[in-house]
């Protein structure tokens, strides 16, 4: 056993052998293999693309060899948000609020010309101009709607970014970094956006 | 209906109530605000027209030939078989207010609901007059032509360049908060209090629970959805339950609601055509058809030959992925999970190939143009379709049908949700829905449209209007297209399959149009008024599923909270269509 960070906490003597504390960056590429090989993504359909995720969840294209048999419709338990349609204003609440509720380590993929900008609808005065304007997106997927193969596609550069983390940089395992979520946006006069709200006050003041 | 049936109906009108009706500009007939409750009355009683199927709202804002400048308030009407009677009612543009129909038809319900939403007329006597796709707060009624969203731009497309200088120019940038956000000036976050929410609930009635037994006990509220794996996408259900018995649901829907009104009213006639695809975006080919019709109406064309059979292939075609959908999401809704859909999936697979081979796309097709179809089937597509049509797709429907009647599909579908024949017609449902509550009603035989009425095809309809019949129409439903399509194939003539050439910016005559068509959910119509420039003055769409939405509540009542969800799944929604 090699002496010990003084910084760190001490380990009593007869741990000494099966805990180890101390960076934990050797362990990344496990940990990352794994994650991998168990994404458990969020069902939610939103509109078109809905249905090309599902097509990619059925016999032809098979997700389950991406290591992702499971897909339930609860946030509780998901790491992978899935917006597949366009994001309306009288939904984005829900959306915040879905991913709020969904633990660390999350991310997103906005599949669809409507998830990343609006697509098609974007003049329209229901329609965010893509989720990226309420939550962090993570992967982008053009199309309208992608194909499943696009999904794919998606899923593996999930992967990609995953092989760059190392467990010492990871905010979810971090003491210094809160995690407040995102304020929920509620629906006055237009969408209320808390973020742009305060910006408004702030140059008004 | 046509211009002499009008004159005929004109004169039986003026001689029963004198000064009531007038002619209208291009079709059907104005009538008095004042006078409308004894007309309807009379049209649905007397005259057969028991149908409501589109009430909407047009905006004048500048006069025309021979009105002034108005609100008016359109309904089309039908009987058992023929074309629409068309209803026009004038009102004032400031304080528009119109007599509500609801007593009359209660198909009105929701579509004038929609109406005070999108274009703010009052309905005098409405039962429910609140917001329906938009929430209770919204800031304006987007559909008046004086309303300006954010990032408007002008009034018509095609917009002038968007590289004014070499580089292009965002929306955002346009945009003074640098998003699709506009308060109004002087509003308050501190002061201004969420009204959505409460709105929501305001329909359900506070009542004590305990069904007038001993021990008393509380009604619960309950939401289903918008996240939720039975709502087939982002509806929402607000339900009153006491125990597990619904005592009232009401559907809160416009989570998706995309704005395609008024992006259709500034788009070009063509630029419309894709946006179709995405209304009931499983069946994009059906909803093609429908806006190619309303627009060959107004624009007079004769389509050829060829290109018609491919219409009917395609739409059969469609019918059979969309009916396969919802049977396969029926039986995961019931607790089968993925088997019924992997099975409808499949299949699903194999006809899009199809549609990819033909129109380039899988899910949105775009197939359809005024006049035709966009191109040619190509080489080796009509092998394949006949393998599909003749060997495997009859054999698979047989297999699913083995499949989902089983036992447990009959315990939860036999003598649940039934929907009796009149309540059907009075709430306007069509499609499946309505013939398996015993009446033969299909557009196609109704109002036959392209090769429909030449064709050997039955209608299917089932009688007892409970969930199992909807589901048998809609296996004979498919039996029927394809037998529609083996013909189709047979008999296809060659020949060119557009009329004239591809125009992107077609001018339609003025005028106004009602085009309908049988899609795999219902009447799909599309109600067309055109100035006779470039681009629609009012793109009014009537969607089946939003329609037949409406009667949700009525079929719940009394039924425990587990069968809403099959209750939903037969009737069968797509949101695209339903918030559009």
């Amino acid at each position: 056993m090699t002496t010990q960070d003084a910084r760190l906490p001490e380990v009593p003597p007869e741990l000494r052998n099966n805990v180890r504390i101390g960076p934990l960056d050797w362990l990344s590429p496990l940990y990352n293999w794994s994650r991998k090989r168990s994404l458990w993504p969020l069902f939610g359909g939103l509109a078109c693309c809905a249905f090309e995720m599902i097509a990619a969840a059925a016999a032809r294209f098979d997700q389950a060899r991406f290591g992702m048999e499971i897909v339930r419709p609860s946030p509780r338990q998901a790491d992978l948000m899935i917006v597949s349609g366009t994001v309306t204003k009288r939904m984005a609440p829900q959306i915040v609020r879905l991913y709020n509720q969904m633990p660390e380590p999350k991310y997103v993929i906005a599949m669809g010309a409507c998830a990343i900008s609006g697509g098609p609808f974007k003049e329209g005065y229901n329609v965010v101009s893509g989720v990226d304007k309420l939550i962090p997106v993570d992967v982008y997927v053009p199309g309208c709607p992608p194909r499943p193969e696009a999904l794919y596609n998606a899923f593996l550069a999930l992967h990609a970014k995953w092989d760059r983390e190392r467990l010492s940089q990871l905010r979810w395992y971090r003491k210094d970094v809160a995690d407040e979520g995102i304020p929920v946006p509620e629906l006055g006069p237009d969408l209320v956006d808390w973020r742009v709200v305060a910006k408004l006050q702030a140059t008004e003041e | 209906m046509g211009p002499q049936a009008t004159t005929e109906l004109l004169t039986i009108l003026n001689e029963r109530f004198p000064g009531a009706a007038e002619p209208s500009e291009y079709e059907g007939l104005v009538v008095a605000p004042a006078r409308l409750l004894e007309v309807a009355t009379f049209l649905r009683d007397e005259m057969g027209y028991r149908y409501l199927s589109l009430v909407s709202g047009v905006d004048y804002p500048q006069p025309t030939a021979r009105f002034p400048a108005r609100f008016e308030v359109v309904y089309h009407l039908f009987r058992e078989s023929g074309g629409p009677l068309t209803l026009h009612v004038h009102a004032d543009r400031d304080d528009p207010v119109v007599p509500s129909v609801v007593s009359i038809w209660p198909a009105a319900n929701v579509h004038e609901r929609e109406t005070w939403d999108l274009m703010g007329i009052r309905f005098a006597g409405h039962p429910n007059l609140r917001r329906i796709l938009l929430w209770e707060g919204f800031e304006g009624h987007p559909l008046r032509k004086d309303w300006h969203e954010v990032y408007y731009e002008a009034d018509r497309k095609p917009f002038e360049s968007r590289y004014p200088n070499g580089q292009p120019v965002m929306a955002e940038e346009r945009a003074p908060l640098g998003d699709n956000l506009r308060y109004p000036p002087g509003w308050s976050p501190k002061e201004w209090q969420c009204l959505a929410e409460e709105a929501v609930y305001a329909p359900l009635e506070a009542r004590p629970g305990g069904n007038g037994r001993r021990m008393p006990t509380d009604q619960v509220v309950v939401n289903l959805g918008p996240q939720h794996p039975s709502t087939h996408g982002v509806l929402r259900m607000v339900a009153r339950l006491d125990g597990e018995t619904i005592q009232q649901l009401e559907p809160v829907i416009g989570y998706l609601h995309r704005c395609h009104e008024k992006i259709g009213e500034r788009n070009t006639w063509l630029a419309n055509m894709p946006y179709t695809d995405r209304l009931d975006y499983v069946s994009s080919m059906s909803n093609n058809f429908g806006y190619a019709i309303a627009v060959e109406k107004l624009l007079g064309v004769e389509v050829p030959e060829r290109a018609e059979y491919i219409r009917v292939i395609m739409a059969e075609l469609t019918r059979i992925v969309r009916h396969l959908i919802s049977i396969g999401s029926f039986t995961s809704d019931i607790g089968v999970y993925l088997t019924g859909m992997l099975y409808a999936l499949e299949e699903r697979e194999l006809i899009l190939d199809l549609f990819e081979m033909a129109s380039g796309s899988r899910m949105m097709c775009n197939y359809f143009r005024f006049g035709g179809v966009a191109r040619d089937l190509p080489e080796g597509w009509i092998p394949l379709a006949k393998e599909l049509v003749y060997e495997r797709l009859p054999r698979r429907i047989d297999e699913m049908e083995r499949f989902t009647f089983n036992e447990v599909f009959r315990a939860r579908s036999v003598g649940v949700g039934v929907l009796p024949a009149d309540k059907a017609i009075a709430y306007g449902c069509t499609g499946p829905l309505l013939r398996a509550s015993g009446v033969p009603y299909d557009v196609r035989r109704a109002e036959p449209y392209s090769l429909y009425g030449e064709l050997d095809w039955d209608v299917a309809v089932a009688y007892n209007g409970d969930i199992h019949d909807r589901f048998v129409v809609r296996f004979e439903e498919m039996r029927q297209s394809l037998r529609i399509i083996r013909q189709a194939l047979e008999r296809m003539p060659e020949g060119p399959v557009l009329a004239g050439k591809v125009q992107p910016a077609v001018k339609v005559p003025a005028g106004e149009a009602y085009g309908r068509v049988e899609a795999p959910l219902g009447e799909l119509g599309f109600y067309l008024v055109s100035d006779g420039s470039a681009n629609p003055h009012r793109y009014r769409i009537r969607a089946p599923s939003f329609a037949n939405l409406g009667v949700l509540g009525e079929l719940c009542k009394g039924h425990l909270i587990a069968d809403v969800v099959a209750i939903l799944a037969s009737i069968d929604i797509t949101l695209g269509e339903v918030d559009r």
